[in-house]
């Protein structure tokens, strides 16, 4: 039996800035250089095994340099994690909780409580790596996963299917595969004793397990038959026979925009359960797969995009904006739009595109020269060559260099002869180059 | 909706200052001689509207024409004659049809729902124990006028109850999960033109799968009246070069990945010099006036409705749109008022939709299917909602529906399955296959898989 295949090509700088934009979110400054240093198995070992995490960067804050209220102002939960994404010296363990976000797809919509989002948060941040059977165990008596699909509704006199079904459908199985209505009723059965307390001005508290609210009967999930608990309904989705290629085939798809070949499906299959369902094999598998370094390109989501341009130029979170402006892109954290999580194929649309266009034009504001005292040359191409070292030199193709050359080139034009044309087009075309750039096709995707 | 309420201050905040210090000018000229006039000044509103809403380029399948072939479809289909047009409105989550219609006439329902059971509301005339939810009072008003057709239990036998495949089953016509293309789109693919994307309209972010085709083109528009662009410290002529450089970003690309991105900013740059005229005045004055007040929200639905109309009444050539209700459906939980207020700005809508038809002189013209994908458990669970169930509710609206019942409502006694859910006692292939026959036109055979084998209700009078 195979294993999986490796990308045996060159890897430098290029390739790491490639790695780093998938398993993270793209490099700072010198950071893909010293990563290639490493080589493909040194760099892939480096993202997986981080150490202990260092916050790079100035303490964030909004526009009226006040610090984050992250339980409790409306839109900091999103600015909190997205300052970690742009800060943190670990960035594939941000990416897996962006991933597990995703995959377990809990709304605030159905929480209302940022705090209870953010705890769940953290332990997508601490466990995403390990035990995946750990991991859906620590999910299913999450708080805010309780009270997003009723967990803590379900008990022994009142049974509610809500969590029992999407467990299977959209956590483990996938729709229809290995499972009936009858092992969503049994299944929900299971999983009953969970409860909490409501208290005024506080809201849902003292999470629990209580044995007396659990079903003690015997159910009969998958075709066995025992008195199961919440734990046995864990246990019987992660060794369902149908499991390990569900996990394989989504996981992967958070990392490549094509779906894995039969042998690599196979092969990856055979990592997952070899390595007792453990996550990080996986990944470091397919960090490693040449589908990965020679496919095609993937999109960036909103919020990847909007933590890689301010980590490539070294700006940090100054503004409460980066919410709403993400909202607008497509991506609010802790607000997918359901269960299902967001559509990482449908990123870019003509409406989530002027989305993007708001948020560079938000990056780039303290920046803007001013036109009526800054100088810069009358030279459409000594122009690009400056809005591009803004950039730190994004790779671009001869077709986006020619789009922005031959702007630059007509802005100038425009000039004429006039005198103070002359002298304020120049700045101008600088500050608007540096916006086109920032959306220039190749850094919609990486 | 916080979320629209906080970009929409945010936007129009930066917006103002963005033209404030534009027009102060900082040393320029107001108006800059030579500088273009908004673009679509000049043309008949026809046109205009054509050319603005046709050109929105979120155009799925209408790759091998250019733009302007689409635009030209598009004017010289409006010069056709008026065409039926079916409005798809769409419940999602599976609206709970003993609420939607809550049977206070059968002795089993206050059992079976302690706490959710609803009082008054007025009883339908073809079935007293049914009773509108008080919610859509503005639908039963249009079912006093005969305008409404209600389907108490539609759905289909052994009902699945993932929210995806049921939903996928609606959507595409068939309870198949296979089929790719929607029941509509097939719908336009055996009548509709190879160059008008406006026949299939989704009022919503992507398009609605029972919209999708294999053969024709179809379209997608979140809303017209919010397009501008601008950047920091750039304006006059360049800004203008600028904004002609998005499309300059839609250059061909070599990567798949990368060729999606730059079409869709060959899109974008197309979209918005088409919609320069939408966009509302500095006031916030809209660009276009609906003849009957549309209910206040910070949804959108409503104003969807309303440029909706404002389309039709332009004369587009529209068959099949598709939008997505207001409110949350999917109720596990503390059902009531959540159920509540999204029926009422639904019904409230819909009521105004229809209103704004009739002082337009284009009711004849409209029908309106509300659907879900499935309705919910009869017994309420401990959590004051209820679970995913089998039949739902629906309705036709117009002023051309036959406005008689299709199947009856099953009973609690006899009419749960082993399940516990409502039963269908119609089906939702047949309400396709009759919709398709006698209000679309086209024989359902060429649309519906096994149409033969459904019985069709009379839907249109």
């Amino acid at each position: 039996m195979a294993a999986v295949e490796v990308y045996k090509g060159a890897f430098g700088a290029a390739e790491a800035e490639r790695l780093l934009w998938r398993a993270g979110f793209g490099p700072r400054k010198g950071e893909a250089e010293a990563l290639a240093q490493l080589g493909l198995d040194g760099a892939v070992h480096a993202l997986t095994n981080p150490g202990a995490e260092k916050l790079v960067g100035p303490a964030p804050h909004d526009e009226k340099n006040r610090p984050l209220a992250p339980y409790d102002a409306w839109g900091h939960d999103h600015l909190w994690w997205l300052d970690r994404m742009i800060r943190t010296s670990r960035p594939l363990v941000e990416r897996m909780a962006l991933v597990w976000h995703d995959w377990f797809a809990t709304s605030n919509d159905g929480v209302d409580s940022q705090r209870l989002m953010l705890n769940q948060n953290q332990l997508f941040r601490d466990h995403g790596l390990g035990s995946f059977h750990d991991l859906l165990e620590r999910v299913t008596s999450d708080p805010a996963m309780l009270l997003w699909l009723n967990g803590s509704d379900n008990s022994k006199w009142s049974p509610n299917e809500n969590y029992a079904r999407e467990m299977m459908e959209l956590f483990t199985l996938g729709a229809g595969r290995g499972y009936g209505e009858r092992d969503v009723r049994q299944n929900a059965r299971a999983l009953t004793g969970f409860r909490n307390d409501w208290r005024n001005n506080v809201g849902p508290t003292n999470f629990r397990y209580d044995a007396g609210f659990h079903d003690t009967g015997v159910k009969t999930i998958f075709g066995h038959r025992g008195a199961f608990t919440w734990k046995g309904s864990v246990r019987l989705c992660v060794t369902h026979p149908d499991h390990a290629s569900f996990f394989v085939r989504k996981l992967w798809s958070y990392f490549v925009p094509t779906p894995p070949d039969a042998a690599t499906q196979a092969a990856l299959q055979r990592v997952y359960t070899g390595s007792g369902r453990t996550v990080r094999p996986v990944v470091e598998a397919i960090l490693r797969h040449p589908a990965l370094h020679l496919g095609p390109r993937l999109v960036k989501s909103p919020v990847v995009y909007t933590a890689g341009l301010l980590r490539r130029i070294g700006r940090g979170v100054d503004t409460s904006a980066w919410t709403w402006l993400d909202a607008m892109a497509g991506q609010q954290l802790f607000h997918p739009p359901n269960v299902g999580g967001w559509d990482d194929t449908r990123w870019l649309d003509t409406a989530t595109w002027r989305g993007r266009w708001w948020i560079s034009q938000y990056v780039l504001e303290p920046y803007a020269l001013d036109p009526g005292k800054a100088t810069q040359p009358f030279d459409a191409g000594q122009l690009l060559a400056a809005a591009l070292d803004f950039w730190r030199d994004p790779a671009l193709g001869d077709a986006t260099k020619g789009a922005l050359a031959g702007f630059a080139q007509a802005a100038l034009a425009d000039a004429g002869g006039t005198r103070w044309k002359r002298q304020q087009y120049p700045v101008m075309t600088l500050n608007a180059l540096r916006h086109l750039v920032a959306m220039a096709p190749e850094l919609q995707a990486a | 909706m916080s979320r629209s309420c906080h970009h929409c201050d945010g936007l129009s905040r930066s917006r103002l200052l963005h033209r404030a210090a534009a027009e102060a000018g900082r040393g320029l000229p107001a108006i800059e001689p030579g500088m273009p006039l908004p673009a679509g000044t000049g043309l008949s509103r026809r046109g205009f509207l054509a050319q603005s809403l046709g050109a929105a380029l979120a155009v799925y399948g209408g790759g091998r024409l250019g733009i302007r072939a689409l635009e030209v479809g598009i004017a010289s289909a409006a010069t056709g004659g008026a065409q039926p047009v079916l409005v798809s409105i769409f419940l999602e989550g599976g609206a709970d049809v003993l609420s939607v219609l809550s049977p206070q006439g059968d002795p089993l329902y206050r059992k079976l729902r302690p706490k959710l059971a609803l009082t008054g509301g007025a009883a339908l005339r073809e079935d007293d124990r049914l009773h509108w939810h008080p919610a859509l009072d503005g639908l039963a008003q249009l079912y006093g006028e005969k305008k409404v057709t209600v389907m108490p239990a539609i759905g289909y036998t052994n009902a699945d109850q993932s929210h995806f495949t049921s939903r996928h089953y609606w959507e595409v016509g068939a309870t198949s999960t296979s089929l790719q293309t929607g029941w509509l789109g097939r719908y336009l693919d055996a009548v509709g033109a190879a160059d008008n994307p406006l026949q299939g309209l989704s009022l919503d972010d992507t398009l609605a799968p029972a919209l999708a085709t294999a053969r024709v083109p179809v379209a997608s528009i979140a809303g017209p009246d919010q397009y501008d662009f601008w950047s920091n410290r750039v304006w006059g002529e360049v800004e203008q070069r600028m904004l002609e450089g998005i499309g300059r970003l839609g250059a061909a690309q070599q990567d798949p990945t990368l060729a999606g991105a730059a079409f869709v900013a060959a899109q974008v740059d197309r979209l918005r010099t088409q919609l320069l005229p939408f966009q509302p005045a500095d006031d916030g004055t809209p660009a276009y006036t609906s003849p009957v007040p549309y209910p206040p929200s910070d949804d959108d639905f409503p104003k969807k409705l309303a440029g909706l109309a404002a389309m039709l009444a332009a004369g587009l050539p529209l068959r099949a749109v598709a939008l997505s209700a207001p409110g949350e459906y999917d109720t596990h939980s503390d059902e009531a008022a959540a159920l509540a207020s999204g029926l009422q700005l639904t019904s409230d809508s819909l009521l105004a939709f229809q209103r704004d038809l009739e002082a337009r002189g284009l009711a004849d013209r409209v029908v309106v299917h509300v659907w879900s994908e499935f309705g919910r458990r009869a017994q309420e669970n401990g959590s004051a909602g209820t679970d995913h169930g089998a039949a739902g509710a629906g309705f036709l609206l117009g002023t051309r529906v036959a406005g008689t019942m299709v199947g009856e409502f099953p009973g609690l006694k006899n009419g749960l399955d082993d399940d516990g859910n409502v039963k269908a006692t119609s089906d939702f292939r047949g309400v396709y296959c009759a919709l398709l026959e006698q209000w679309l036109g086209v024989d359902a055979g060429r649309v519906i898989p096994n149409a033969a084998s459904f019985q069709r209700p009379k839907l249109i009078a």
